[in-house]
């Protein structure tokens, strides 16, 4: 299965890592702990950010894989005992884990300057980090589908996620109201600038909870990110939700016949913050002003189809490293997929992501 | 006399010291969570210490109309101060639990009064900074946060809620879910007992009295799946019931079943009871098994030597005495799955979840560890009482695992 064998690679690249980082820790005592989400995105951290990092300044970073959420970082600070020191973060969990008082806060003066020298503060894309996010990445959630499954009129717009009628099958879901609340606004006819102003009201909310009662028993829901292009790929569902780089990678480098719907992305923004209280404070600074460079977050874009959060390192996109095949019309930011983009209100989601995933919880149950 | 004294002691002192490992681990790693977790679901100090002036001036507040300028002034100079030490963030959030809306409100006011200090009025300057602060609502979600000892998380875990007079409330209708849930879990938890006895039984039986080298290779086709990884276990059964899966390839092929409608038998209900009696099924068979060991095979010749048909004397003589099996087996499962998270995380899809996701949800994700506490918390005693009851029912002496 060519899905494996990345994996394989990684994991004894893993057991490579631990050694040396074993001899690192006996020889200098200072190992950076990285936490990220694992899968092709955990590769392409390894490969952008953590191999140039350990080269550059010798220092050795382990790598864990987690599926967000904060309580373990919440139950390392209450503890004391912090063994994570950077963790890559959506941006909500970083505004929340920031509020807390479970990050360091991170300066923007702090972070390093575009190569034409435009400070930071106006280089980076506005309301795309938390104050405790370094640099960061734009990912979208999109529609994507198995076009072999439907050989003669594809699916080519949001709508088409809710109309069974036309394009019957299962479909695949995140299990979180965050993005699937915005989809079934959208798809119920309710203008971009005028999501979030809805979902303010009950009636909103309820018209959105309406939509998404029209495919309830088709859907199928993922937790992680590697889900959907495996249940696409089983034919588990004919359409799924998913994280564009995912898709993007299943279909260069294993060849599946994936398509993406653009319109109707929501955009998301992501980025790593240090744990407060980390004994490897130093390195941890040392680690996201080096993530943070205009270069580093291109650098990304050779691996998989995320983009930028730094106007400076959108121009630097250039081609995917394996198959050389040029990244920018495959990034959420690129104007033909921008016809119909959302972005993500985080702040919104901030004040009511507990009482949506209350009554989510109940909309499931049901 | 003193000397046999002293034996005694010394005999004490050691059986003591040989428990004392055990105490202590049970101590460190069972009593002292389940303490903690308890204290958490009632006790929850936080906001309480962070504004100690505001909950004052709030305490002698009518709750009727807006509070007045000192207070105003009193709260909001505590937001600034609380901010500028970075602890109004963990304030927010846990007010922002009772009125959506408040997370912003408090940062944003904290933010724009140190901005700049209110040169009159404080009442107008916040309600200028957020209007949120002109509705009684978000004064009284403030003071109820500020409870150090609350019965919120409690009530909350019932679907119940406090109205505006501190009268006792049921949730709207949207919002309720735990109850269901818990209703849910113990209904599927009796059905997975249920199954789990009916199908142990008679493999039970045929343990017990097969000859001894049927009976070896039959109880390690018992073991052998229960000493293989729970997750490995659950993850075959993926494999096995999913829609492109082996037994719906199976039913299509053979015609049983249109392509177009493979059946749904995995991430809903039926994966979790099927995935969850075959992980706990083990649980049934040992205890049945060992004590049907014991029931010497004689009783059933007698009964029949008596008259009795072969239904007579199973119901009358065989029945009765594998009782403290069947006990033991069923109450170990129903208490396993009660609890049990993996399995329906893994396979229960939509349909197919036990109070437990609630649980791991508040713990992972929504950080409500006081609601998880409380949740925890009525399982628990839940479990409890039903043990209490089989005491009584039962008698705990009476339950044997073991011939």
């Amino acid at each position: 299965m060519p899905a494996r064998k990345p994996h394989s690679v990684l994991q004894s690249r893993r057991w490579l890592g631990l050694g040396l980082w074993l001899l690192g820790a006996a020889a200098a005592g200072q190992t950076l702990t990285l936490v990220s989400y694992g899968g092709s995105y955990g590769r392409a951290v390894e490969q952008a950010w953590v191999e140039p990092f350990m080269a550059e300044t010798g220092i050795e970073v382990r790598m864990e894989d987690y599926n967000g959420g904060l309580a373990q970082i919440r139950a390392q600070v209450e503890t004391g005992n912090v063994f994570w020191d950077v963790v890559d973060l959506t941006t909500p969990d970083a505004v929340r884990a920031c509020d807390e008082g479970l990050l360091e806060f991170v300066m923007l003066a702090d972070l390093p300057a575009a190569a034409d020298g435009t400070p930071a503060s106006e280089d980076f894309l506005p309301d795309s980090r938390s104050e405790c996010s370094g640099g960061g990445l734009v990912s979208a959630t999109i529609v994507a589908f198995n076009h072999q499954q439907f050989p003669d009129t594809p699916p080519s717009r949001l709508e088409d996620f809710f109309d069974l009628e036309r394009f019957p099958g299962r479909r695949g879901m995140r299990r979180v109201p965050i993005a699937n609340l915005e989809f079934a606004l959208l798809a119920d006819g309710v203008p971009i600038d005028a999501v979030y102003a809805t979902l303010d009201t009950d009636a909103g909310v309820a018209r959105a909870f309406a939509k998404l009662d029209t495919i309830k028993d088709e859907i199928v829901f993922w937790e992680a990110g590697a889900q959907p292009p495996q249940m696409l790929a089983d034919e588990e569902v004919v359409m799924t939700t998913a994280y564009n780089g995912r898709i993007f990678n299943a279909q260069v480098l294993e060849n599946q016949p994936f398509t993406i719907i653009w319109d109707g992305q929501l955009q998301e923004t992501s980025g790593p913050g240090i744990v407060l209280g980390t004994p490897r404070l130093e390195i941890a600074r040392r680690f996201i002003e080096f993530m943070s460079r205009p270069e580093s977050l291109a650098a990304i874009s050779k691996y998989i189809s995320y983009s930028p959060t730094r106007h400076s390192a959108n121009a630097m996109v250039d081609s995917h490293r394996e198959t050389g095949i040029a990244m920018s019309p495959h990034m959420p930011s690129a104007p033909a997929n921008m016809k119909r983009a959302l972005i993500s209100d985080w702040l919104w989601w901030a004040d009511n992501g507990d009482e949506m995933n209350e009554r989510f919880a109940v909309w499931l149950s049901r | 006399m003193a000397i046999a004294l002293k034996r005694w002691n010394r005999q004490a002192l050691g059986a003591a010291l040989l428990v004392a490992p055990l105490a202590i681990f049970v101590a460190v790693t069972f009593v002292a969570p389940l303490a903690a977790m308890l204290v958490r679901s009632v006790y929850q100090p936080a906001v309480a210490e962070a504004l100690p002036e505001t909950l004052a001036a709030l305490a002698e507040w009518d709750g009727d109309s807006l509070p007045d300028e000192e207070t105003f002034r009193i709260a909001g100079a505590e937001f600034v101060a609380l901010d500028e030490r970075r602890a109004l963030g963990s304030v927010a959030t846990r007010v922002n639990r009772l009125q959506s809306g408040m997370r912003s409100t408090l940062l944003g006011t904290a933010r724009s009064l140190a901005a700049e200090t209110p040169a009159a009025s404080w009442r107008e300057a916040m309600i200028a900074a957020d209007a949120d602060w002109g509705a009684i609502e978000s004064w009284l979600a403030i003071r109820r946060a500020g409870e150090v000892i609350t019965p919120r998380y409690y009530l909350n875990a019932l679907d119940l809620d406090r109205g505006g007079a501190g009268e006792i409330v049921v949730q709207p209708e949207d919002r309720r879910i735990y109850v269901s849930l818990l209703l849910r879990t113990l209904l599927i938890s009796i059905a997975i007992t249920g199954i789990c006895l009916l199908l142990a039984y008679p493999l039970a039986w045929l343990l017990a009295h097969a000859r001894p080298r049927r009976a070896g290779l039959l109880l390690l086709l018992v073991l052998v799946p229960f000493w293989t990884s729970l997750l490995v276990r659950t993850t075959s059964w993926i494999v096995l019931l999913q829609n492109q899966g082996v037994i719906n390839d199976l039913l299509v092929t053979l015609g049983i079943v249109a392509e177009q409608q493979r059946l749904a038998l995995i991430y809903n209900m039926t994966g979790t009871i099927v995935a969850m009696v075959h992980v706990l099924l083990p649980f049934m068979i040992l205890p049945l098994y060992s004590i049907m060991r014991t029931i010497p095979e004689r009783h059933m010749q007698a009964a029949a030597s008596l008259g009795a048909s072969h239904w007579q004397a199973l119901r009358r003589v065989y029945w009765p005495q594998s009782l403290p099996g069947v006990a033991a087996g069923s109450l170990l499962v129903f208490i396993l799955s009660i609890g049990y998270y993996i399995t329906p995380a893994l396979v229960g899809g939509r349909t197919g979840q036990l109070i437990s996701s609630m649980i791991a949800y508040h713990m992972e994700q929504s950080l409500n560890w006081g609601l998880a506490a409380a949740l925890g918390g009525i399982l628990l005693l839940l479990v409890g009482t039903l043990f209490f009851i089989y005491d009584r029912l039962v008698g705990i002496d009476r339950m044997r695992l073991g011939g």
